[in-house]
């Protein structure tokens, strides 16, 4: 599936059925015959999986062969002579199917009154009501049934046995009935080789051979990730979704963007009476290649049609919440807004809205309120990447494609739990590693990436740095570095150069707790196995020096010549669906769309021609800065949309004393989140799914979102509530008609959008920069020369963390994120069998500490910093390094960041939220 | 050390053992001879010894194949030729130590055979001996003659003469050679083993694997298993030949884990061609490396398939994937592989050490050299044979195993094992080559040869073989999952006297598509018994669904015990020992069985005395007999009464 340039180049033609057919080396008689529109029935096979050759159902004859070759499994040769349709193969065919069905319920695939069939219609031949005819389980999308229909099947004459198996009801989201299962392996294999989960297999042997998990554990306990990609492969009614059992088939299907992470995955909302069933990957789909994870296979419908959603306007009234309609409410706002204009007002967009939204956003902060007080979440996770990415290579985003990381040689991962918080970008790891590629993974728990890798350098949290520049220390002196690449491309790489000087071995070793082999292994590896590409996430950037690690990250590439390559680069992970686009929308304090700066005369004349206002050149704040003005009276108004900051901020308990101080806020949110519960007006907004826009993806791909149903109750999109404040405000050029009018204009504004529209939208979905009306788009950056022009490489020096563990406080603490949750939980939270599967936080402590500390798996334990205290379940576990504890940051209850530090980045102003220090207590503490 | 060195180290060890002034004694301790209680004698020989205070060499050696006469002792005193004794039992034993190596007498009446020139009285020459006499034992020449675990003993015999050729020479030379000898796999297939060096030698890529299948799962055999008890440098041997002809630097031997004596002897044969430098890095100084592992398979019967032993090897589940690609372009890994059956890798070291074209002189035109078989069943001398191709079934029946055991008639032979074919008399004198077999609707196999007698009911022996191979089935396809419990369920029927007119069509069309349908070999070869019984024993099938007999009289449901009241003296032997009081009758009565509750276990067969062997077993008819029991002797009367 990568791009890599395989075999696949050379066309050779060859016969079906007395057809010229003209393919590629390396496709299958099967690829080949559907290529040219010839139908040659299958079961096992499926276009996402490796070819199997077990159903025996494409069974062809080929001139010069012996026997009956499966199509599936046989590669083309040149001037081979195929038929796929003579008597004796469908004989042939005939005899297998009629072997399969007699293990398989059959009265619905072979009655012949089943046109005339009712649902309730009892008949004697229904056998139960799984297996009946209209009762089907698959609402009748059953791929066996195609294949009795082409082969016309009509009765089954061997004895039939039914396997009599309970139904398994293990997983939250969907049933196994085995009784039904045909053995084609898809979900074995898609659980294998592509999930890389192996929860299920193959089990037993000759007539018992049956799927299933190892000893009959449940799904959970086999390691199940819950993706769901084994109910999407299954030809039958084996596995089905519990939400659209026996629902019938959908009245529509839309396909859009699913709303959680950043790696933008396409799905397809099936609707049916206006209501979303469920979610499933849309099969044909770039950025996840007809995968997803279980956060957007099963946690959608639910959280849009959840019972808590907001669905009309709130006003607080003597301390409580009233119902209002949305012209009071909107009047009440727009009265305010324009008594706190300028610099007392600040905005907090959204990471989850629109691009479209996000700029209106933007030019309301700016051209309304007369502020550049705007900032997003970006501020909290990848700042760091922005700035330190924009200082080496000229570009603060992910420099290659997704689909380019299976192809590399080596991948180093650190800082990133793939699998939880990007599990379908993580796939491709998974698949590179299957190809062979090697993987380095540097993190101090045992994520499961590390599992995988063949270098696991398990350093302490905060010694980034010296375990980077110990690495390229060795690459400079082994004479491993690419110095064609670093003369011709790069420049200030003495000064890097003598900044190594201070990372010897040893003190790498001491300061990162990495054996010195370890690293100097992981050095070797790295550069000498090409092409390699460097994947991070928020581990490297939520630090108080995260732009140094992102630094060291750049350098690294550069000096391996890692970059501006096909399966090379640096891939900041985002941590959520539109961290890209809020970020190049200009939801920022100091830059307009694609980071044009506002202290820029020559941008601001730009914007204040194109939106008719003045506009201030003064930068604005940073989000913890606005939450510091706003605990020190400076900020007297805040607007927040989607965000929630008293659950995501560093030391959550100051945020929420400033957000309680605020004179007037404006919360705009689908739930009423822990923020929303503090604000003075709570304005209910639709959700992704009842919106037309745009989400840009982490490797900067702008995609569709698409209006499946209509808003919840009485919400509305976040642009039309923006628009109408705006026009209370007497603003002009805010009355766009849809979303794509705005994409009109944000086009015409921002340099790298040019020649987006929502009709090109409809066919491609261009990675940026698109520079020109085709919108190609870019999805390698760096090809020739850098966007600054030369790879800028930066001496290093080694900081510690700001907080370190002392006598009182003497664990370390790192908090990151599950697989079944996202970010504060306002939506997976909602779920209840995300809720099944991760019902609260837990504090993972090693065994060695937890010794020390009397505590047993299972104890509640409190966790305490300087800012405060939280309390959860301690889960004593190897995968956390001695003297480290760690937590979910999802769950409100225990929210981890009341402990984090707020301690900031200087240059991005990114808080250190992934290390503070810390003291365990057993029980629930006083 | 030189390879000089080492061979000539080899001979000098070895000749002093030839010449030891000691009486030396061999024991053939392999799983075989364990089993008929080798390790016991092994016992009562050292106290023997002890007690009787001779100084003798005592030495564990493979099987020489009489699995009939296990156990077997060699004894060979100074000056002496090597007699050899069988049937031996730990209270014979002493007797004879002391007989022979005390008072000279040799014991003819135990003893087998002797080797080598001189003549021992009383006792036949060893070779002479009919069972030994049509054999051409070379791939088996060391086996019970030399120390398995005595890396000298295989040096001294010519061993590693072949590597050490195949070393100086170009690969293309030893493929060459192996092209003039005409080998083909002898794991069943037949395929030209040059053809199939070649293609893995010529497969691009830089690292290539050779594997050793040794994963012999057919019921009934044994030739591997005791190819590497008793003589496993000479596979070894072979596999270094052909890593250096193939350009591998790894290799596997895939063993099955119920076999521990092999895997033990193997791995003390690599540490010894470790200690001499056969394997490891520059071997032989010749610049060429090569690490062998064993892999222990967990007994799956699939896993003998080469794609299914791959993934094995690779930790997945054992089941195979359609070829192309084949191993030899995409194998271990998905590297280029080259898999051959253990007793090939044993003639590629046999075909080195002494050319092709003298081995080529064995065998006839398109199947070249020997073949070992086990032999079973119902003849008289069971073994480990070693037979030149094309010879004819008769003769390996009636002349190397002496014919049906208790001068029963023969009905059959299953080559092949499950997945082989059932061959009637009509085919004794077919010849045993690859094309002669596959023509009679059989295959070579691996060499299983199960011979049954009249006695045996071809359709229930069809019955157990699908019995086998559905339980083997991997799952992974469906003509072999689901087709072959069909035939076995419809066996089952015809078995229990359920059979239905259209149960034969119906059991060729699931056999064809099984055949034509299935994946791999498994499945391919499976249906194979039944297209043979059908073939060559319709007849029966007919007699068991339209008759309801059995004409082996097996079939538990479709027989009858009865008392022939003409011959039935009254003695109550019968009544006494029905296990379910199915006999109604008393002293000097005519017994009566009681059709409804006999459970046809055979007892009163068995116990009626033979003097008056009164109880008879039919199928197909009834017998008239008394409805109760009347005095002996008026069974005209009781007739009248019927």
């Amino acid at each position: 599936m990568s791009t890599a340039p395989d075999m696949k180049t050379k066309s050779i033609t060859l016969t079906i059925d007395d057809q010229q057919v003209a393919v590629e080396t390396g496709s299958s008689v099967l690829e080949a015959a559907h290529a040219a529109g010839i139908y040659i029935p299958t079961l096992c096979n499926h276009p996402t999986l490796p070819s199997y050759g077990g159903c025996r159902m494409c069974l062809v004859e080929i001139e010069n062969m012996r026997g009956f070759p499966p199509a599936c499994t046989t590669p083309v040769q040149d001037k081979m002579v195929i038929r796929t349709n003579t008597q004796q193969l469908q004989e042939l065919r005939r005899n297998i199917l009629e072997m399969l069905l007699t293990e398989h319920p059959h009265t619905c695939l072979v009655c012949e009154r089943k046109q005339q069939c009712q649902p309730y219609h009892t008949c004697i031949r229904k056998v139960a009501v799984t297996t009946g005819c209209t009762m089907c389980a698959q609402n009748g999308i059953c791929e066996l049934q195609r294949v009795v229909d082409y082969i016309g099947l009509k009765e089954v004459s061997l004895p039939y046995t039914y396997r009599k198996l309970g139904i398994l009801r293990d997983s939250p989201f969907f049933d196994r009935d085995y009784n039904l299962c045909i053995l084609c392996g898809r979900c074995v294999r898609v659980c294998q080789d592509i999930r890389g989960a192996g929860a299920i297999a193959f089990t037993y042997r000759g007539p018992k051979a049956l799927v299933g998990t190892a000893f009959d554990y449940t799904l959970q306990e086999s390691g199940c990730q819950f993706c769901g990609a084994c109910v999407d492969v299954c030809p039958t009614g084996a596995l089905v979704e519990r939400a659209v059992k026996w629902t019938g088939i959908p009245d529509s299907t839309v396909r859009t963007t699913c709303p959680y992470c950043g790696v933008g995955c396409q799905i397809s909302l099936h609707i049916k009476n206006s209501r979303i069933m469920n979610s499933v990957p849309f099969v044909n789909s770039i950025s996840n290649k007809g995968q997803l994870c279980v956060k957007g296979r099963f946690g959608i419908a639910e959280v849009v049609h959840h019972p808590e959603r907001l669905t009309a306007p709130l006003v607080k009234r003597d301390g409580k919440f009233v119902e209002t309609s949305w012209d009071e409410a909107l009047n009440f706002v727009a009265e305010k807004f324009q008594v706190f204009k300028g610099n007392r007002f600040a905005l907090i967009s959204s990471a989850k809205i629109t691009n479209e939204e996000n700029y209106l956003a933007q030019k309301f902060a700016r051209a309304v309120m007369g502020t550049n007080n705007i900032d997003h979440a970006s501020r909290s996770c990848h700042a760091p990447s922005l700035v330190g990415l924009e200082k080496a290579f000229g570009i603060g985003a992910m420099t290659n494609s997704i689909d380019e990381i299976s192809g590399a040689a080596c991948i180093f991962v650190i800082g990133s739990n793939t699998t939880s918080g990007h599990p379908v970008l993580s796939l491709e790891i998974r698949e590179a590693v299957n190809k062979g590629a090697k993987l380095i993974v540097a993190d101090p728990r045992e994520v499961k990436v590390a599992q995988w890798a063949d270098i696991w350098l398990r350093h302490v949290p905060g010694s980034d740095v010296a375990l980077l520049m110990g690495m390229m220390r060795i690459i400079t002196e082994e004479s491993l570095a690419d110095m064609s690449f670093v003369e011709e491309r790069c420049e200030h790489f003495h000064e890097f150069r003598e900044s190594l000087k201070d990372f010897t071995l040893d003190f790498a070793e001491k300061v990162t707790g990495v054996q010195k082999d370890k690293i100097k292994k992981a050095a070797r590896l790295f550069a000498s196995q090409k092409p390699a590409t460097v994947i991070y996430g928020m581990g490297i950037t939520q630090q108080s020096h995260g732009t140094d690690n992102v630094l060291a990250l750049a350098n690294l590439a550069m000096l391996t010549g890692n970059i501006g390559k096909p399966f090379t680069g640096v891939s900041p992970l985002r941590a959520q669906n539109n961290n890209q686009g809020a970020c190049d929308m200009g939801a920022l304090p100091d830059v307009y769309t694609d980071y044009q700066r506002v202290d820029n005369p020559d941008v601001q004349k730009k914007f204040e021609a194109a939106w008719d206002v003045r506009l201030s050149s003064a930068p604005g704040m940073t989000l913890p800065e606005i939450m510091n003005a706003a605990h020190s009276g400076e900020i007297k108004s805040l607007y927040l949309i989607g965000e929630n900051p008293v659950i995501s901020q560093a030391h959550a308990g100051s945020v929420t004393d400033a957000v309680r101080k605020l004179e007037f806020l404006v919360v705009q949110d689908i739930f009423l989140t822990e923020s929303a519960k503090l604000a003075h007006v709570v304005l209910p907004a639709a959700s992704f799914a009842e919106k037309d826009g745009t989400f840009t993806n982490t490797e900067r791909r702008i995609q569709r979102v698409r209006k499946a149903i209509e808003p919840v109750g009485n919400s509305r999109p976040d642009c039309r509530i923006l628009s109408s404040i705006a026009g209370r405000m007497g603003a002009k050029g805010f009355d766009f008609s849809h979303p794509s009018d705005i994409m009109q204009e944000i086009a015409g504004l921002t340099p790298s959008y040019h020649g987006i529209s929502y009709n090109l939208l409809e066919k491609i979905s261009p990675q940026w920069p698109c520079t020109d009306e085709t919108g190609e788009g870019t999805p390698m950056l760096h090809r020739d020369y850098f966007v600054r022009g030369k790879g800028r490489f930066t001496p290093l020096s080694y900081k510690p963390p700001a907080e370190l563990p002392d006598e009182t406080y003497p664990l370390m603490l790192t908090i990151g994120s599950s697989l079944y949750h996202h970010q504060t939980g306002t939506m997976t939270r909602k779920v209840s069998g995300l809720n099944f599967l991760h019902p609260g936080n837990v504090v993972e402590i090693n065994p060695a500490d937890a010794r020390k500390l009397k505590i047993k798996d299972g104890d509640h334990v409190t966790v305490i910093s300087r800012r405060g205290r939280v309390t959860a379940m301690a889960r004593v576990t190897d995968s956390c390094l001695a003297g480290l504890v760690y937590m979910d940051f999802h769950f409100a209850e225990s929210a981890a960041n009341i402990l984090t530090n707020r301690a900031l980045d200087p240059l991005s102003k990114t808080p250190e939220l992934k290390i503070c220090a810390v003291r365990v207590e057993k029980g629930h503490g006083g | 050390m030189t390879f000089k060195e080492i061979q000539h180290r080899a001979v000098t060890e070895w000749e002093n053992w030839q010449k030891s002034k000691k009486p030396r004694i061999l024991v053939g301790t392999a799983t075989c001879g364990r089993a008929a209680g080798a390790l016991s004698i092994l016992d009562v020989i050292n106290e023997s010894l002890r007690k009787l205070r001779i100084k003798a060499t005592v030495t564990e050696v493979g099987c020489i194949g009489l699995c009939y006469a296990e156990p077997m002792v060699d004894i060979i005193k100074p000056g002496k030729p090597r007699i050899s004794y069988g049937g031996l039992t730990p209270e014979n034993i002493q007797q004879l130590l002391e007989d022979y190596l005390i008072n000279d007498n040799p014991r003819p009446d135990l003893a087998l055979g002797y080797f080598g020139e001189d003549i021992v009285g009383g006792i036949p020459a060893f070779f002479d001996m009919p069972v030994l006499k049509p054999q051409v034992r070379i791939v088996l020449r060391n086996c019970g003659s030399i120390d398995p675990k005595n890396i000298n003993h295989y040096v001294a015999n010519g061993g590693y003469s072949g590597l050490q050729k195949a070393l100086s020479v170009k690969p293309e030379d030893v493929i060459e050679e192996l092209k003039k000898s005409g080998l083909r796999g002898r794991g069943g297939a037949g395929f030209p083993t040059w053809m199939k060096w070649n293609f893995c030698r010529n497969a691009p890529g830089k690292e290539k694997y050779i594997i050793c299948n040794a994963d012999e799962g057919d019921p009934g055999a044994f030739m591997n298993r005791s190819l590497l008890e008793g003589d496993p440098h000479s596979v070894l041997e072979g596999m270094v030949i052909g890593a250096y002809t193939i350009g591998a630097n790894n290799a596997y031997i895939y063993c099955r884990a119920e076999y521990p004596l092999a895997l033990e002897r193997l791995g003390i044969a690599i540490r010894q061609m470790e200690e001499y430098g056969f394997i490891g890095n520059n071997i032989m100084g010749s610049g060429f490396d090569l690490h062998i592992k064993i892999k222990e398979g967990a007994g799956a019967f699939v896993c003998g398939e080469e794609t299914s032993l791959i993934a094995s090897i690779e930790g997945k589940r054992g089941m195979p994937r359609p070829r192309p690609p084949f191993p030899a372009i995409a194998g271990l890994w998905g590297k280029p592989t080259n898999i051959n059956n253990v007793e090939t890798w044993a003639d590629v070291a046999l075909i080195m050490q002494r050319g092709g074209e003298w081995y080529s002189q064995y065998g006839n035109e398109k199947s070249k050299g020997t073949k070992t078989f086990a032999l079973v069943g119902k003849v008289e001398r069971t073994g480990l044979v070693e037979v030149p191709l094309g010879i004819k079934l008769r003769e390996i029946i009636y002349n190397v195993g002496g014919g049906i055991l208790n001068g029963r008639k023969f009905k059959a032979v299953q080559t092949g094992g499950p997945s082989g074919g059932c061959l009637p008399a009509s085919l004794l004198d077919s010849p045993v080559d690859y094309e002669s077999l596959a023509a009679a609707g059989s295959i070579m196999g691996s060499g299983g040869m199960i011979v049954m007698d009249e006695d045996t009911c071809v359709v229930d022996m069809t019955r157990y073989f699908l019995t086998f191979t559905q339980t083997e089935s991997c799952g992974k396809c469906v003509p072999c999952r689901v087709g072959t419990r069909h035939m076995l369920m419809i066996l089952q029927r015809i078995t229990r006297g359920e059979g239905e007119p259209g149960d034969i069509e119906l059991l060729q069309r699931l056999a064809t598509t099984v055949k034509s349908g299935s994946l791999c070999g498994l499945g391919q070869t499976a249906p194979n018994p039944v297209l043979t019984t059908i073939r060559y024993f319709r007849k029966e099938y007919e007699d068991h669904i339209h008759k309801k007999k059995c004409p082996a009289l097996v079939c538990k449901e479709l027989i009858s015990f009865y008392v022939d009241p003409k011959k039935c003296r009254g003695c109550g032997i019968c009544f006494r020992n029905c296990p379910v009081e199915a006999i109604s009758g008393s002293k000097k009565m005519i017994h009566v069985i009681d059709q409804k509750k006999c459970i046809k276990c055979g007892t009163c067969f068995n116990v009626c005395p033979r003097r008056f062997s009164a109880v008879v077993k039919v199928s197909g008819k009834k017998m008239r007999v008394p409805r109760k029991p009347v005095p002996v002797g008026t069974q005209t009367v009781a007739r009248k009464h019927t």
